[in-house]
Protein backbone atom coordinates (compact mmCIF):
# COMPACT_ATOMS: atom_id res chain seq x y z
CA UNK A 1 0.00 0.00 0.00
CA UNK A 2 1.36 3.32 -0.96
CA UNK A 3 0.77 7.08 -0.83
CA UNK A 4 2.61 9.08 -3.45
CA UNK A 5 3.24 12.78 -2.76
CA UNK A 6 4.31 14.97 -5.69
CA UNK A 7 6.30 17.93 -4.35
CA UNK A 8 7.73 21.02 -5.99
CA UNK A 9 10.85 22.94 -5.34
CA UNK A 10 9.27 26.38 -5.25
CA UNK A 11 11.10 29.48 -6.43
CA UNK A 12 11.59 32.66 -4.39
CA UNK A 13 12.89 35.89 -5.91
CA UNK A 14 15.38 37.94 -3.94
CA UNK A 15 14.89 41.65 -3.33
CA UNK A 16 17.17 42.73 -6.18
CA UNK A 17 15.86 40.33 -8.78
CA UNK A 18 16.22 40.99 -12.49
CA UNK A 19 14.64 39.39 -15.50
CA UNK A 20 16.47 37.02 -17.80
CA UNK A 21 17.68 38.55 -21.07
CA UNK A 22 14.76 37.04 -23.02
CA UNK A 23 12.27 38.50 -20.51
CA UNK A 24 10.53 35.16 -20.04
CA UNK A 25 11.75 34.31 -16.54
CA UNK A 26 13.63 35.77 -13.60
CA UNK A 27 17.43 35.65 -13.93
CA UNK A 28 18.70 32.44 -12.33
CA UNK A 29 21.13 34.13 -9.94
CA UNK A 30 18.22 35.88 -8.21
CA UNK A 31 16.16 32.74 -7.63
CA UNK A 32 16.30 30.60 -4.51
CA UNK A 33 14.50 27.29 -4.20
CA UNK A 34 12.72 25.79 -1.23
CA UNK A 35 10.25 22.94 -0.73
CA UNK A 36 6.83 24.41 -1.51
CA UNK A 37 4.84 25.22 1.63
CA UNK A 38 1.59 23.37 0.78
CA UNK A 39 3.64 20.32 -0.19
CA UNK A 40 5.15 20.23 3.31
CA UNK A 41 1.62 19.82 4.66
CA UNK A 42 0.80 17.16 2.05
CA UNK A 43 3.91 15.20 3.01
CA UNK A 44 3.09 15.44 6.71
CA UNK A 45 -0.47 14.22 6.01
CA UNK A 46 0.96 11.24 4.12
CA UNK A 47 3.42 10.41 6.91
CA UNK A 48 0.67 10.55 9.53
CA UNK A 49 -1.57 8.17 7.58
CA UNK A 50 1.30 5.82 6.84
CA UNK A 51 2.45 5.76 10.48
CA UNK A 52 -1.05 5.11 11.76
CA UNK A 53 -1.25 2.15 9.37
CA UNK A 54 1.99 0.60 10.59
CA UNK A 55 3.70 -2.20 8.69
CA UNK A 56 3.26 -2.48 4.97
CA UNK A 57 2.79 1.19 4.28
CA UNK A 58 4.94 3.40 2.19
CA UNK A 59 4.88 7.14 1.59
CA UNK A 60 6.97 8.24 -1.39
CA UNK A 61 7.79 11.83 -2.37
CA UNK A 62 8.25 12.42 -6.08
CA UNK A 63 9.30 15.49 -8.05
CA UNK A 64 9.82 16.62 -11.62
CA UNK A 65 12.93 18.76 -11.87
CA UNK A 66 16.66 18.98 -12.42
CA UNK A 67 19.23 17.80 -9.86
CA UNK A 68 18.47 20.68 -7.47
CA UNK A 69 14.95 19.26 -6.94
CA UNK A 70 16.61 16.56 -4.83
CA UNK A 71 16.92 19.14 -2.05
CA UNK A 72 13.12 19.20 -1.79
CA UNK A 73 12.96 15.40 -1.79
CA UNK A 74 15.66 15.09 0.89
CA UNK A 75 13.82 17.63 2.99
CA UNK A 76 10.85 15.25 2.89
CA UNK A 77 12.99 12.18 3.56
CA UNK A 78 14.55 13.88 6.59
CA UNK A 79 11.12 13.65 8.23
CA UNK A 80 10.19 10.16 7.12
CA UNK A 81 9.90 7.76 4.23
CA UNK A 82 12.64 5.60 2.80
CA UNK A 83 12.97 6.50 -0.85
CA UNK A 84 12.04 9.11 -3.43
CA UNK A 85 11.70 9.46 -7.19
CA UNK A 86 12.87 12.33 -9.37
CA UNK A 87 12.09 12.67 -13.06
CA UNK A 88 14.16 14.76 -15.40
CA UNK A 89 15.26 14.67 -18.98
CA UNK A 90 17.54 16.91 -20.96
CA UNK A 91 14.79 17.48 -23.54
CA UNK A 92 12.63 19.21 -20.88
CA UNK A 93 12.60 22.96 -20.36
CA UNK A 94 13.38 24.30 -16.92
CA UNK A 95 9.96 25.95 -16.49
CA UNK A 96 7.28 23.41 -17.32
CA UNK A 97 3.58 24.26 -17.34
CA UNK A 98 1.27 22.41 -14.91
CA UNK A 99 -0.19 20.29 -17.71
CA UNK A 100 3.24 18.99 -18.66
CA UNK A 101 4.21 18.25 -15.06
CA UNK A 102 0.90 16.44 -14.52
CA UNK A 103 1.45 14.23 -17.56
CA UNK A 104 4.85 13.14 -16.24
CA UNK A 105 3.62 12.67 -12.67
CA UNK A 106 0.75 10.47 -13.87
CA UNK A 107 3.23 8.00 -15.34
CA UNK A 108 5.18 7.89 -12.08
CA UNK A 109 2.03 7.37 -10.01
CA UNK A 110 0.98 4.50 -12.30
CA UNK A 111 4.44 2.96 -12.19
CA UNK A 112 4.50 3.15 -8.39
CA UNK A 113 1.00 1.68 -8.09
CA UNK A 114 -0.21 4.31 -5.63
CA UNK A 115 -3.40 3.93 -3.55
CA UNK A 116 -3.67 7.64 -2.83
CA UNK A 117 -1.99 10.81 -4.05
CA UNK A 118 -1.63 13.86 -1.82
CA UNK A 119 -0.09 17.05 -3.12
CA UNK A 120 -0.06 20.75 -2.28
CA UNK A 121 -3.09 22.79 -3.33
CA UNK A 122 -0.92 25.45 -4.91
CA UNK A 123 2.68 26.54 -5.08
CA UNK A 124 3.69 29.87 -3.64
CA UNK A 125 5.77 30.84 -6.71
CA UNK A 126 3.30 30.68 -9.60
CA UNK A 127 0.11 29.81 -7.69
CA UNK A 128 -1.36 27.84 -10.58
CA UNK A 129 -3.45 25.57 -8.31
CA UNK A 130 -3.61 23.36 -11.37
CA UNK A 131 -1.12 20.51 -11.19
CA UNK A 132 -2.87 18.18 -8.72
CA UNK A 133 -6.26 18.23 -10.42
CA UNK A 134 -4.61 17.94 -13.85
CA UNK A 135 -2.81 14.86 -12.54
CA UNK A 136 -6.14 13.40 -11.39
CA UNK A 137 -7.56 13.96 -14.87
CA UNK A 138 -4.54 12.29 -16.49
CA UNK A 139 -5.09 9.29 -14.21
CA UNK A 140 -8.88 9.34 -14.52
CA UNK A 141 -9.11 9.37 -10.72
CA UNK A 142 -11.61 11.09 -8.42
CA UNK A 143 -10.24 14.23 -6.83
CA UNK A 144 -10.89 16.95 -4.27
CA UNK A 145 -9.12 20.31 -4.18
CA UNK A 146 -8.24 22.46 -1.15
CA UNK A 147 -8.55 19.76 1.51
CA UNK A 148 -8.28 20.95 5.14
CA UNK A 149 -9.13 17.71 6.96
CA UNK A 150 -8.62 14.10 5.94
CA UNK A 151 -9.65 10.76 7.41
CA UNK A 152 -8.24 7.77 5.56
CA UNK A 153 -6.63 4.44 6.31
CA UNK A 154 -4.60 2.69 3.67
CA UNK A 155 -6.83 0.27 1.83
CA UNK A 156 -10.08 2.13 2.62
CA UNK A 157 -12.55 2.32 -0.26
CA UNK A 158 -12.96 6.02 0.37
CA UNK A 159 -11.66 8.99 2.31
CA UNK A 160 -13.71 11.47 4.28
CA UNK A 161 -12.43 14.99 3.70
CA UNK A 162 -13.27 18.62 4.26
CA UNK A 163 -12.61 21.21 1.62
CA UNK A 164 -12.31 24.87 2.40
CA UNK A 165 -14.64 27.14 0.44
CA UNK A 166 -14.77 30.92 0.19
CA UNK A 167 -15.29 32.84 3.41
CA UNK A 168 -14.25 29.95 5.64
CA UNK A 169 -17.25 27.72 4.84
CA UNK A 170 -16.29 24.03 4.88
CA UNK A 171 -17.80 21.20 2.86
CA UNK A 172 -17.65 17.66 4.21
CA UNK A 173 -17.54 14.99 1.55
CA UNK A 174 -16.56 11.44 0.87
CA UNK A 175 -14.33 10.60 -2.08
CA UNK A 176 -13.78 7.19 -3.60
CA UNK A 177 -10.18 5.96 -3.65
CA UNK A 178 -7.74 5.80 -5.29
CA UNK A 179 -7.99 9.57 -5.48
CA UNK A 180 -5.91 12.71 -5.79
CA UNK A 181 -6.37 15.19 -2.95
CA UNK A 182 -4.80 18.64 -3.03
CA UNK A 183 -3.87 19.80 0.45
CA UNK A 184 -4.31 23.28 1.90
CA UNK A 185 -1.71 24.81 4.21
CA UNK A 186 -2.68 24.49 7.87
CA UNK A 187 -4.21 20.99 7.67
CA UNK A 188 -1.63 19.77 10.21
CA UNK A 189 1.56 20.86 11.95
CA UNK A 190 4.47 19.57 9.86
CA UNK A 191 7.13 18.00 12.08
CA UNK A 192 10.64 19.34 12.27
CA UNK A 193 13.42 17.21 10.88
CA UNK A 194 15.89 16.02 13.51
CA UNK A 195 19.60 16.33 12.83
CA UNK A 196 19.70 12.56 12.67
CA UNK A 197 16.84 12.62 10.17
CA UNK A 198 18.67 15.13 7.98
CA UNK A 199 21.80 12.98 8.07
CA UNK A 200 19.89 9.78 7.29
CA UNK A 201 18.08 11.47 4.40
CA UNK A 202 21.42 11.90 2.64
CA UNK A 203 21.75 8.11 2.48
CA UNK A 204 18.21 7.34 1.30
CA UNK A 205 17.91 6.40 -2.37
CA UNK A 206 16.45 8.80 -4.92
CA UNK A 207 15.57 6.98 -8.10
CA UNK A 208 16.13 9.18 -11.16
CA UNK A 209 13.95 8.48 -14.18
CA UNK A 210 14.15 9.85 -17.70
CA UNK A 211 11.11 10.23 -19.94
CA UNK A 212 11.92 7.01 -21.79
CA UNK A 213 11.76 5.11 -18.49
CA UNK A 214 8.14 6.24 -18.26
CA UNK A 215 7.24 5.51 -21.86
CA UNK A 216 7.08 9.22 -22.65
CA UNK A 217 8.71 11.35 -25.33
CA UNK A 218 9.51 15.05 -25.23
CA UNK A 219 6.74 15.62 -27.76
CA UNK A 220 4.26 13.66 -25.66
CA UNK A 221 4.97 15.98 -22.73
CA UNK A 222 4.84 19.16 -24.80
CA UNK A 223 1.44 18.10 -26.14
CA UNK A 224 0.12 18.56 -22.60
CA UNK A 225 1.41 22.13 -22.30
CA UNK A 226 -1.15 24.39 -20.59
CA UNK A 227 0.19 27.64 -22.04
CA UNK A 228 3.32 29.31 -23.36
CA UNK A 229 5.01 32.20 -21.54
CA UNK A 230 5.32 35.22 -23.82
CA UNK A 231 6.97 37.54 -21.35
CA UNK A 232 7.26 38.51 -17.71
CA UNK A 233 7.41 42.07 -16.49
CA UNK A 234 7.34 44.16 -13.34
CA UNK A 235 3.80 45.45 -12.89
CA UNK A 236 3.18 49.18 -13.02
CA UNK A 237 2.82 50.19 -9.41
CA UNK A 238 0.15 52.30 -7.80
CA UNK A 239 1.40 55.64 -6.59
CA UNK A 240 2.07 54.78 -2.94
CA UNK A 241 3.62 57.71 -1.12
CA UNK A 242 6.80 56.31 0.42
CA UNK A 243 7.58 57.42 3.96
CA UNK A 244 11.34 57.56 4.37
CA UNK A 245 13.85 58.21 7.10
CA UNK A 246 14.81 56.43 10.32
CA UNK A 247 12.30 54.18 12.07
CA UNK A 248 11.56 57.04 14.48
CA UNK A 249 10.99 59.51 11.62
CA UNK A 250 8.84 57.02 9.76
CA UNK A 251 6.76 56.25 12.87
CA UNK A 252 6.20 59.93 13.61
CA UNK A 253 4.99 60.67 10.09
CA UNK A 254 2.92 57.48 9.97
CA UNK A 255 1.22 58.32 13.28
CA UNK A 256 0.26 61.75 11.92
CA UNK A 257 -1.18 60.18 8.78
CA UNK A 258 -3.11 57.53 10.71
CA UNK A 259 -4.56 60.07 13.15
CA UNK A 260 -5.62 62.32 10.26
CA UNK A 261 -7.26 59.42 8.42
CA UNK A 262 -9.03 58.28 11.59
CA UNK A 263 -10.24 61.81 12.23
CA UNK A 264 -11.55 62.10 8.69
CA UNK A 265 -13.30 58.74 8.96
CA UNK A 266 -14.77 59.39 12.40
CA UNK B 1 -13.42 27.87 -33.11
CA UNK B 2 -15.28 30.90 -31.95
CA UNK B 3 -17.39 31.97 -29.04
CA UNK B 4 -17.06 32.52 -25.32
CA UNK B 5 -18.71 30.17 -22.86
CA UNK B 6 -18.94 31.37 -19.25
CA UNK B 7 -19.65 28.75 -16.59
CA UNK B 8 -21.63 30.46 -13.84
CA UNK B 9 -21.12 29.51 -10.24
CA UNK B 10 -23.76 29.20 -7.58
CA UNK B 11 -23.72 27.83 -4.08
CA UNK B 12 -26.77 27.11 -1.97
CA UNK B 13 -29.00 28.92 -4.42
CA UNK B 14 -26.90 32.08 -4.68
CA UNK B 15 -25.02 33.20 -7.73
CA UNK B 16 -21.46 34.20 -6.76
CA UNK B 17 -20.38 37.82 -7.19
CA UNK B 18 -17.33 36.49 -9.03
CA UNK B 19 -19.64 35.05 -11.71
CA UNK B 20 -20.93 38.52 -12.58
CA UNK B 21 -17.34 39.77 -12.79
CA UNK B 22 -16.42 36.88 -15.07
CA UNK B 23 -19.36 37.76 -17.32
CA UNK B 24 -18.01 41.32 -17.43
CA UNK B 25 -14.58 40.01 -18.46
CA UNK B 26 -16.22 37.95 -21.22
CA UNK B 27 -18.18 40.96 -22.48
CA UNK B 28 -14.97 42.98 -22.53
CA UNK B 29 -13.20 40.30 -24.58
CA UNK B 30 -16.11 40.08 -26.99
CA UNK B 31 -15.85 43.80 -27.63
CA UNK B 32 -12.38 43.16 -29.05
CA UNK B 33 -13.58 40.36 -31.28
CA UNK B 34 -17.29 39.92 -31.99
CA UNK B 35 -18.31 36.35 -31.26
CA UNK B 36 -21.17 34.51 -29.56
CA UNK B 37 -21.28 34.81 -25.77
CA UNK B 38 -23.23 32.27 -23.75
CA UNK B 39 -23.45 31.74 -20.01
CA UNK B 40 -24.17 28.22 -18.77
CA UNK B 41 -25.56 27.68 -15.31
CA UNK B 42 -25.43 24.22 -13.73
CA UNK B 43 -27.95 23.67 -10.96
CA UNK B 44 -30.82 21.44 -9.95
CA UNK B 45 -33.14 24.33 -10.87
CA UNK B 46 -31.19 26.54 -13.29
CA UNK B 47 -34.28 28.63 -14.13
CA UNK B 48 -33.79 30.51 -10.84
CA UNK B 49 -30.54 32.02 -12.19
CA UNK B 50 -31.84 33.25 -15.53
CA UNK B 51 -32.94 36.66 -14.24
CA UNK B 52 -29.70 37.63 -12.42
CA UNK B 53 -27.64 36.50 -15.45
CA UNK B 54 -29.67 38.48 -17.97
CA UNK B 55 -27.01 41.15 -18.47
CA UNK B 56 -26.18 43.35 -21.44
CA UNK B 57 -23.77 41.58 -23.75
CA UNK B 58 -24.96 38.07 -22.85
CA UNK B 59 -26.65 36.60 -25.92
CA UNK B 60 -27.71 33.29 -24.48
CA UNK B 61 -28.21 31.62 -21.14
CA UNK B 62 -27.88 27.85 -21.18
CA UNK B 63 -29.76 26.05 -18.45
CA UNK B 64 -28.02 22.82 -17.51
CA UNK B 65 -30.07 20.79 -15.05
CA UNK B 66 -27.88 18.51 -12.91
CA UNK B 67 -28.94 15.97 -10.29
CA UNK B 68 -27.01 17.53 -7.42
CA UNK B 69 -27.65 20.80 -5.63
CA UNK B 70 -23.97 21.07 -4.75
CA UNK B 71 -20.91 21.40 -6.89
CA UNK B 72 -19.70 17.93 -7.88
CA UNK B 73 -16.53 17.62 -9.92
CA UNK B 74 -17.47 14.60 -12.08
CA UNK B 75 -20.85 16.12 -12.96
CA UNK B 76 -19.35 19.54 -13.74
CA UNK B 77 -16.53 18.13 -15.85
CA UNK B 78 -18.85 15.93 -17.91
CA UNK B 79 -21.38 18.73 -18.47
CA UNK B 80 -18.79 21.35 -19.45
CA UNK B 81 -16.98 18.91 -21.75
CA UNK B 82 -20.27 17.97 -23.44
CA UNK B 83 -21.18 21.64 -23.88
CA UNK B 84 -17.74 22.36 -25.30
CA UNK B 85 -18.09 19.39 -27.63
CA UNK B 86 -21.36 20.71 -28.99
CA UNK B 87 -20.37 24.37 -29.30
CA UNK B 88 -16.59 24.37 -29.80
CA UNK B 89 -16.03 27.65 -27.95
CA UNK B 90 -12.68 29.41 -28.29
CA UNK B 91 -12.74 30.40 -24.62
CA UNK B 92 -14.32 28.84 -21.55
CA UNK B 93 -14.29 31.21 -18.57
CA UNK B 94 -15.16 30.62 -14.95
CA UNK B 95 -14.32 32.41 -11.69
CA UNK B 96 -11.02 31.45 -10.03
CA UNK B 97 -12.90 29.95 -7.11
CA UNK B 98 -12.38 26.89 -4.95
CA UNK B 99 -14.91 25.01 -7.09
CA UNK B 100 -12.98 25.96 -10.22
CA UNK B 101 -9.72 24.76 -8.64
CA UNK B 102 -11.51 21.45 -8.29
CA UNK B 103 -12.61 20.93 -11.89
CA UNK B 104 -11.38 23.52 -14.43
CA UNK B 105 -7.87 22.03 -14.86
CA UNK B 106 -9.44 18.59 -15.32
CA UNK B 107 -11.74 19.92 -18.05
CA UNK B 108 -8.67 21.31 -19.83
CA UNK B 109 -6.73 18.03 -19.60
CA UNK B 110 -9.66 15.86 -20.67
CA UNK B 111 -10.66 18.17 -23.51
CA UNK B 112 -7.14 18.78 -24.75
CA UNK B 113 -7.59 22.51 -24.07
CA UNK B 114 -5.13 25.20 -23.05
CA UNK B 115 -5.53 26.48 -19.52
CA UNK B 116 -4.49 29.46 -17.40
CA UNK B 117 -5.66 30.13 -13.85
CA UNK B 118 -6.11 33.26 -11.75
CA UNK B 119 -6.16 35.46 -14.85
CA UNK B 120 -6.77 39.18 -14.36
CA UNK B 121 -6.51 40.41 -17.94
CA UNK B 122 -7.50 38.79 -21.19
CA UNK B 123 -7.21 40.26 -24.68
CA UNK B 124 -6.43 39.51 -28.29
CA UNK B 125 -3.06 40.34 -29.78
CA UNK B 126 -3.72 39.91 -33.49
CA UNK B 127 -5.03 36.37 -33.77
CA UNK B 128 -3.60 35.25 -30.45
CA UNK B 129 -5.54 35.09 -27.22
CA UNK B 130 -3.35 36.51 -24.45
CA UNK B 131 -3.96 36.03 -20.73
CA UNK B 132 -2.12 37.86 -17.94
CA UNK B 133 -1.56 36.43 -14.45
CA UNK B 134 0.77 37.11 -11.54
CA UNK B 135 3.76 35.21 -10.18
CA UNK B 136 5.96 35.39 -7.09
CA UNK B 137 3.25 36.95 -4.87
CA UNK B 138 2.61 39.68 -7.44
CA UNK B 139 6.23 40.76 -7.96
CA UNK B 140 5.97 39.85 -11.63
CA UNK B 141 3.17 39.69 -14.14
CA UNK B 142 3.22 36.95 -16.76
CA UNK B 143 1.72 37.09 -20.23
CA UNK B 144 0.82 33.70 -21.66
CA UNK B 145 -0.68 32.45 -24.90
CA UNK B 146 -1.88 29.09 -26.17
CA UNK B 147 -0.33 28.15 -29.52
CA UNK B 148 -2.11 25.28 -31.23
CA UNK B 149 -5.08 25.19 -28.84
CA UNK B 150 -8.56 25.43 -30.34
CA UNK B 151 -10.15 25.98 -26.94
CA UNK B 152 -8.74 27.59 -23.81
CA UNK B 153 -10.01 27.38 -20.21
CA UNK B 154 -9.46 30.55 -18.15
CA UNK B 155 -10.25 30.96 -14.45
CA UNK B 156 -10.70 34.65 -13.73
CA UNK B 157 -9.51 36.55 -10.65
CA UNK B 158 -12.22 38.44 -8.75
CA UNK B 159 -12.47 42.17 -8.07
CA UNK B 160 -10.98 43.10 -11.45
CA UNK B 161 -13.79 43.51 -13.98
CA UNK B 162 -16.68 45.45 -12.39
CA UNK B 163 -19.99 43.61 -12.75
CA UNK B 164 -22.38 44.89 -15.41
CA UNK B 165 -25.59 46.45 -14.27
CA UNK B 166 -27.56 46.91 -17.46
CA UNK B 167 -30.27 44.30 -17.93
CA UNK B 168 -31.04 42.56 -21.19
CA UNK B 169 -33.20 39.77 -22.56
CA UNK B 170 -30.87 37.03 -23.74
CA UNK B 171 -32.10 33.88 -25.45
CA UNK B 172 -32.63 31.04 -22.98
CA UNK B 173 -31.90 27.45 -23.95
CA UNK B 174 -31.60 24.11 -22.20
CA UNK B 175 -28.84 21.55 -22.40
CA UNK B 176 -29.05 17.99 -21.17
CA UNK B 177 -25.95 17.07 -19.22
CA UNK B 178 -24.70 13.52 -19.79
CA UNK B 179 -25.38 11.09 -16.99
CA UNK B 180 -22.22 10.41 -15.05
CA UNK B 181 -21.25 8.57 -11.91
CA UNK B 182 -20.42 10.98 -9.08
CA UNK B 183 -17.34 9.71 -7.27
CA UNK B 184 -17.61 12.17 -4.40
CA UNK B 185 -20.63 12.49 -2.11
CA UNK B 186 -21.60 15.72 -0.37
CA UNK B 187 -22.23 15.09 3.33
CA UNK B 188 -22.85 18.62 4.58
CA UNK B 189 -21.47 22.04 5.28
CA UNK B 190 -19.74 23.38 8.37
CA UNK B 191 -20.38 27.08 8.86
CA UNK B 192 -17.36 29.31 9.50
CA UNK B 193 -16.64 29.93 13.17
CA UNK B 194 -18.59 32.85 14.58
CA UNK B 195 -16.46 35.88 15.37
CA UNK B 196 -15.53 35.24 18.97
CA UNK B 197 -14.82 38.74 20.13
CA UNK B 198 -14.57 40.78 16.95
CA UNK B 199 -16.33 41.17 13.67
CA UNK B 200 -13.67 42.11 11.14
CA UNK B 201 -16.32 42.65 8.48
CA UNK B 202 -17.58 45.62 10.52
CA UNK B 203 -14.23 47.06 11.66
CA UNK B 204 -13.32 50.53 10.34
CA UNK B 205 -9.66 50.38 11.34
CA UNK B 206 -7.69 47.17 10.89
CA UNK B 207 -4.09 46.31 11.72
CA UNK B 208 -3.21 43.08 9.92
CA UNK B 209 -0.04 41.07 10.47
CA UNK B 210 1.52 38.58 8.09
CA UNK B 211 4.33 36.15 7.57
CA UNK B 212 7.08 38.56 8.68
CA UNK B 213 5.73 38.14 12.22
CA UNK B 214 7.50 34.84 12.46
CA UNK B 215 7.14 33.80 16.10
CA UNK B 216 4.08 33.32 18.24
CA UNK B 217 5.63 35.40 21.01
CA UNK B 218 5.87 38.40 18.70
CA UNK B 219 2.14 38.55 18.01
CA UNK B 220 1.50 40.17 21.40
CA UNK B 221 3.43 43.32 20.43
CA UNK B 222 0.98 43.91 17.59
CA UNK B 223 -2.09 43.04 19.65
CA UNK B 224 -1.02 45.68 22.16
CA UNK B 225 -0.27 48.22 19.43
CA UNK B 226 -3.65 47.64 17.76
CA UNK B 227 -5.32 48.11 21.15
CA UNK B 228 -3.58 51.43 21.77
CA UNK B 229 -4.40 52.68 18.28
CA UNK B 230 -8.03 51.65 18.39
CA UNK B 231 -7.49 49.22 15.52
CA UNK B 232 -8.87 45.69 15.22
CA UNK B 233 -6.18 43.02 14.87
CA UNK B 234 -6.37 40.75 11.83
CA UNK B 235 -3.92 38.54 9.96
CA UNK B 236 -3.08 36.83 6.71
CA UNK B 237 -3.27 33.08 6.28
CA UNK B 238 0.14 31.94 7.62
CA UNK B 239 -0.55 33.41 11.07
CA UNK B 240 -3.89 31.56 11.34
CA UNK B 241 -2.34 28.36 9.94
CA UNK B 242 0.10 28.41 12.85
CA UNK B 243 -2.79 28.87 15.25
CA UNK B 244 -1.31 32.11 16.59
CA UNK B 245 -4.58 33.93 15.91
CA UNK B 246 -8.01 32.29 15.45
CA UNK B 247 -9.45 31.76 11.95
CA UNK B 248 -12.01 34.48 12.69
CA UNK B 249 -9.12 36.96 12.43
CA UNK B 250 -7.99 35.79 9.00
CA UNK B 251 -8.50 38.21 6.10
CA UNK B 252 -8.60 37.01 2.49
CA UNK B 253 -10.28 34.60 0.12
CA UNK B 254 -10.73 31.83 2.66
CA UNK B 255 -11.28 34.24 5.55
CA UNK B 256 -13.00 37.54 6.07
CA UNK B 257 -13.50 40.50 3.79
CA UNK B 258 -13.03 43.77 5.67
CA UNK B 259 -16.06 45.34 4.05
CA UNK B 260 -16.38 48.41 6.31
CA UNK B 261 -12.66 49.14 6.66
CA UNK B 262 -11.46 52.70 6.07
CA UNK B 263 -7.83 52.43 7.16
CA UNK B 264 -5.87 49.18 6.75
CA UNK B 265 -2.40 48.93 8.23
CA UNK B 266 -0.68 45.87 6.69
CA UNK B 267 2.42 44.89 8.66
CA UNK B 268 4.71 42.25 7.19
CA UNK B 269 2.18 41.14 4.56
CA UNK B 270 3.58 40.50 1.07
CA UNK B 271 0.28 40.87 -0.76
CA UNK B 272 -0.50 37.45 -2.25
CA UNK B 273 -3.69 37.36 -4.32
CA UNK B 274 -5.58 35.31 -1.72
CA UNK B 275 -5.05 37.99 0.91
CA UNK B 276 -5.62 40.96 -1.35
CA UNK B 277 -9.06 39.73 -2.36
CA UNK B 278 -10.21 40.44 1.20
CA UNK B 279 -8.92 44.02 1.47
CA UNK B 280 -8.11 45.57 -1.90
CA UNK B 281 -11.26 47.74 -1.85
CA UNK B 282 -10.08 49.63 1.27
CA UNK B 283 -9.47 53.30 0.34
CA UNK B 284 -6.54 53.88 2.72
CA UNK B 285 -4.05 51.03 2.76
CA UNK B 286 -0.78 51.60 4.59
CA UNK B 287 1.83 48.93 3.95
CA UNK B 288 4.87 48.22 6.10
CA UNK B 289 7.28 45.66 4.69
CA UNK B 290 11.03 45.11 4.63
CA UNK B 291 10.92 44.03 0.98
CA UNK B 292 10.51 47.11 -1.20
CA UNK B 293 9.35 44.84 -4.05
CA UNK B 294 6.43 43.39 -2.06
CA UNK B 295 3.21 43.45 -4.09
CA UNK B 296 1.27 45.03 -1.22
CA UNK B 297 2.94 48.38 -2.04
CA UNK B 298 1.20 48.26 -5.41
CA UNK B 299 -2.19 48.92 -3.84
CA UNK B 300 -1.11 51.01 -0.86
CA UNK B 301 -1.71 54.74 -0.49
CA UNK B 302 1.25 55.01 1.89
CA UNK B 303 4.24 52.71 1.99
CA UNK B 304 6.92 52.23 4.65
CA UNK B 305 9.95 50.10 3.81
CA UNK B 306 11.05 49.05 7.29
CA UNK B 307 11.47 46.24 9.77
CA UNK B 308 7.96 45.65 11.15
CA UNK B 309 9.12 45.08 14.72
CA UNK B 310 11.19 48.26 14.87
CA UNK B 311 8.45 50.30 13.29
CA UNK B 312 5.76 48.86 15.58
CA UNK B 313 7.89 49.70 18.59
CA UNK B 314 8.48 53.26 17.35
CA UNK B 315 4.79 53.71 16.52
CA UNK B 316 3.69 52.67 20.01
CA UNK B 317 4.80 55.86 21.70
CA UNK B 318 2.57 57.97 19.44
CA UNK B 319 -0.63 56.39 20.69
CA UNK B 320 -1.70 56.43 24.28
Amino acid sequence: MKIVVPVKQGAILDEDFELRADGKAAAAQHVEYVLNECDEYAWEAALQIAEACGEGFEAVPISVGPKRAEDALRRCLARGGNRAVRVWDEVLEEELSPGEVARILARVVSKEGADLVLTGGLASDHAFAQTGISLAAELGWPHVAVVTALEYSLGDAGARVRRELEGGLLEVLEVRCPAVLTIQAGINAPRYASLRGVRQAQEKPIEVLALADLGLSGGGVTAARSFRVRRMYRPARGCAELIEGSAADQALRLAEIIKALMGAAG
Amino acid sequence: MSGILVIAEQRRGELSAATLETVAAAVSLRRQRPQPLAVAVLARDPEAFVAPLSLAGVEEIVKVAIPTEEFQSDVFEAAVLALAGERSPAVIMTPHSVDAWGYAPAVAVRGGFGCATDVFEVRYDGEDLVAVRAAYAGKLHVEVDFPGRQTVVLTMRGNVYPPLQQNARPRVSSFTAPGVEARTVHLGYIEPPAAEDVDLAQAEFVLAIGRAVNEEGKVEQFRALAGRMGFTLGCSRPIADQGWLPRSRQIGQSGKTVGACKVYLAMGISGAAQHISGMQHVPNVIAVNKDSEAAIFGLARYGVVADVFELAEALRSHFT
